[in-house]
């Protein structure tokens, strides 16, 4: 038996949702980035599996996207931890929870 | 591809992927995300595609997780566990991966197996980075000069 497109996606999924419980569940601003980081790479893979068992794989389109896709996640972590620094010398915390200055 | 391979992989990255979300200890944590991302290329290497395995374990084991751990490391005096679990989170979480499995395997055309592998060659990237893929290779040039020129404006020391 070998892996079928669709334990790839399973294992795409799962990784996604472990993402998605760290940006919603974690208090601390570095580890929601961290949980955005996961689910972007989840979606790197989907990308590369799709690109695998299409029947077009000589084409390096999937390949291409998932460069590029890299590429912008390393960007926005740069922004994004650098986010991070400036609001921790404002407030001199990370922990979102207290951030409420803008809350109605 | 093989079947124990993937099994093995899959296990280490999702237990790593666990252990980030979950670990108390914020440097355990960030250490536990270079290992997921590990097990990400190690996919990436698993299904052929090669460079982008490797641009994966450059960008993140080298640059993006450095860059956490130095960023944890400069505000540390706050604090050194992250202390408060929102469960409602895990509740969310569980919903998306239920409703992602039940359109994953409700899908008959997914099935298939694996075509032969194409032969990717770092040439032939390099070629078609260069010929037909040149503008969005611009883009993201620029995209990542205004992203680190944005991040040391953010990060400056102002004067007053």
């Amino acid at each position: 038996m070998t892996p079928t497109l669709q334990l790839f996606l399973v294992v795409s999924a799962a990784l996604f949702c472990i993402g998605l419980l760290a940006a919603l569940s974690r208090r601390h601003a570095i580890f929601i980035l961290i949980g955005i980081e996961m689910m972007l790479a989840a979606a790197n893979l989907n990308f590369i599996a799709f690109w695998r068992f299409s029947p077009e794989a000589h084409q390096p389109t999937g390949v291409m996207v998932a460069i590029f896709s890299i590429a912008i996640a390393a960007a926005e972590a740069a922004v994004g931890l650098a986010l991070v620094i400036s609001v921790y010398r404002h407030y001199r915390t990370t922990n979102v929870d207290q951030l409420d200055q803008l809350k109605g | 591809m093989n079947s124990v391979a993937f099994i093995i992989i899959a296990i280490f990255t999702l237990a790593a992927a666990l252990a980030t979300a979950t670990l108390q200890k914020l440097m355990h944590a960030a250490l536990s995300f270079a290992v997921a991302f590990v097990g990400i290329a190690a996919f990436f290497f698993l299904l052929g595609a090669e460079f982008v395995g490797l641009v994966q374990i450059f960008v993140y084991i080298g640059a993006v997780a450095v860059l956490i751990v130095f960023t944890i490391l400069l505000t540390r005096r706050d604090v050194e566990k992250d202390r408060g679990f929102n469960w409602s989170g895990v509740v969310v979480a569980i919903a998306v991966f239920g409703g992602l499995i039940l359109a994953i395997l409700k899908t008959q055309s997914l099935s298939g197996a694996a075509l032969e592998t194409p032969a990717l060659t770092v040439k032939f990237i390099g070629e078609v980075l260069m010929t037909s893929y040149v503008w969005p290779l611009q883009c993201v040039g620029l995209l990542l000069t205004a992203a680190l020129i944005g991040a040391l404006i953010l990060v400056m020391e102002e004067k007053r």
